[in-house]
């Protein structure tokens, strides 16, 4: 009976104390980790990263010429499709707490939206640096490999500057896809957006700089796809960190910045 | 606790949410009773911090719910059944749960025994599951943290009768052990078996508020005579005040012996006389119902 007083209003203080013990935010984003993954369509764009990779390492070592089995080679091979698969992973970890309707649980748990959203991008750059280190495993094993079997020197030809621009370029089109997510807060729409954005905006800005002269001055400084493209080739001049910039406000900062104020503002149905 | 202070929501061209004040109290069944439409979701959402009120606020225990620093150890909420990522299993479901919280592991297979969903259907996608399955993950998740507050939107929805009477059973417990249950129906008999006060909206706006047994006994007559109008002349000659119901008999606030005394002395034969009940409450519900036009009226 007294035990049974007693431990009544300690437990309640315990329960008390846990209610009042704000979540923490590499548990979030330990769980936005998980979200990640455990859906089907997560699963397998994460597996197809992993394909991906061993697939353009194969097939480098098959039809690249000997004399060009380079690690540059092999990272050129796995870097292609990453590029495209990463920002799909950054899109659906936004869009679909709306377009699956999850956010109705998500933010009722955590109703601090934007530390939501923080966890989300914190995820998605674990993800980014992540797959770029694995990437560079399977690409250093696909050139040992591939160098053997044509029985030429291994040449490791990518620097430590090089791979860290690489993993910038591969983080800033995962940006890029969160940054559709926010604003379209739809996973087919924002797909869609991702692909007029990286692959039919950059070519309507060459067919206009090709026509109109006074443009290709200003090109760089506003095609953020031309701006990415000097990190591929592992240095960039004062300039081209410029241009990088400039268009990084223009399509990264702003838009950014809008999407995530009408994530704040708009209803969760 | 859970108090609604002159809440407010207004859309482009149309009031969802029309001035509602209302308390649910701990220890205490709170029923949320309206048609399909009437604000009832729109008013549990605010609640919870996902819509944005045009003016007023709902607290819990005092609080904004947007302020608990860990929600779900406080409030246990479910909306939407349906609103699930639908590749992942019911049991992922709850791990995120339990895992946004910070709870033990064991309290996932816990929780799915306590709604009685099988390790199979656990382990299943949810675009698989009935919408009594996702009802009863839904629950689940509402209670994982074992909240002292439950907000739950139609919960009855697509549970089968054993299901609709074990959810009573539970909800029935969690507010014998202090808790406070506010649970939303456009049916009137599920509010009417379950809860301790009702709160009965239409159209945005609160239309009457109190304990079941105030609105459903509401002291009131219902009488019927060959003809009402004579009835009612001779009740407004004593000072009573009736008003005619919807299919033809008359409704009084006075007590049924008074009713027969001044139909004797008037000379009006009754064809039926009796105390309303819960009548009014239904009537007036049909009348809410019947202006939206919904299928609600089957309530």
């Amino acid at each position: 009976m007294s035990t049974a007083t007693l431990e009544a209003p300690a437990q309640s203080a315990a329960r008390q104390a846990a209610q009042a013990q704000p979540i923490p935010t590499t548990r979030l984003v330990s769980v936005e980790l998980q979200k990640m993954f455990d859906t089907r369509s997560g699963f397998w764009l994460m597996m197809s990263i992993a394909i991906a990779a061993v697939l353009a390492t194969t097939a480098t070592i098959l039809f690249a010429p000997d004399d060009e089995l380079t690690q540059e080679a092999f990272a050129a091979a796995i870097g292609f499709p990453m590029a495209v698969i990463l920002p799909m992973v950054a899109i659906l970890s936004v869009t679909s707490e709306w377009t699956q309707r999850s956010g109705l649980t998500t933010f009722t748990l955590v109703p601090n939206r934007a530390r939501v959203i923080g966890s989300k991008v914190l995820a998605t750059l674990t993800v980014a640096v992540g797959s770029m280190v694995l990437a560079l495993v399977v690409g250093a094993l696909g050139n040992v490999l591939g160098s053997a079997i044509a029985g030429v020197d291994t040449t490791w030809d990518v620097s430590l500057q090089e791979f860290l621009l690489i993993i910038l370029a591969n983080v800033l089109g995962m940006l890029i896809g969160f940054m559709l997510g926010l604003v379209i807060r739809n996973s087919p729409g924002a797909i869609v957006g991702y692909f007029v954005i990286s692959f039919v905006l950059p070519g309507l800005f060459m067919a206009l700089a090709n026509f109109q002269d006074w443009f290709e001055d200003v090109w760089p400084w506003i095609d953020f796809n031309y701006a990415q493209g000097a990190l591929f080739n592992g240095h960039l001049t004062g300039e081209e960190w410029a241009n990088l910039g400039v268009t990084g406000i223009i399509w990264l900062v702003i838009p950014t910045a809008i999407g995530l104020r009408m994530v704040m503002r708009s209803e969760v149905k | 606790m859970i108090t609604v202070d002159s809440l407010t929501k207004k859309y482009a061209g149309f009031t969802a949410v029309d001035d509602v004040s209302f308390t649910a109290r701990s220890g205490r069944v709170t029923g949320f009773l309206g048609p399909n439409g009437a604000g009832k979701s729109t008013t549990m959402r605010v609640m919870v911090g996902l819509t944005v009120p045009t003016s007023g606020h709902a607290l819990i225990d005092g609080q904004p719910f947007a302020e608990l620093p860990n929600p779900g150890l406080k409030v246990g909420v479910l909306l939407d059944a349906s609103a699930q990522h639908a590749g992942r299993t019911g049991r992922e479901i709850l791990t995120l749960a339990q895992r946004t919280m910070g709870l033990p592991k064991l309290s996932v297979e816990h929780m799915l025994h306590t709604v009685s969903l099988t390790d199979t259907e656990a382990d299943r996608r949810v675009r698989n599951y009935s919408l009594g399955m996702r009802q009863r993950l839904g629950i689940a998740t509402a209670l994982i943290g074992d909240p002292e507050v439950l907000i739950l939107d139609e919960p009855a929805n697509g549970l089968d009768p054993a299901g609709i009477r074990w959810m009573r059973d539970l909800l029935r417990d969690y507010a014998n052990k202090g808790g406070t249950v506010l649970l939303s129906s456009h049916l009137l008999h599920e509010i009417e078996v379950i809860a301790d006060d009702i709160v009965v909206i239409g159209n945005g706006k609160i239309v009457a508020q109190g304990t079941k047994a105030e609105l459903l006994n509401a002291a009131g007559t219902v009488a019927r005579a060959d003809s009402a109008s004579e009835l009612a002349r001779a009740l407004l000659a004593e000072g009573i005040v009736s008003t005619p119901t919807s299919d033809g008999a008359i409704r009084t606030d006075a007590e049924p012996a008074q009713v027969g005394k001044v139909a004797l002395a008037a000379g009006v034969a009754l064809t039926e006389l009796k105390s309303a009940d819960n009548a009014g409450l239904e009537e007036m519900f049909l009348e809410l119902t019947a202006e939206t036009q919904r299928e609600g009226a089957a309530a």
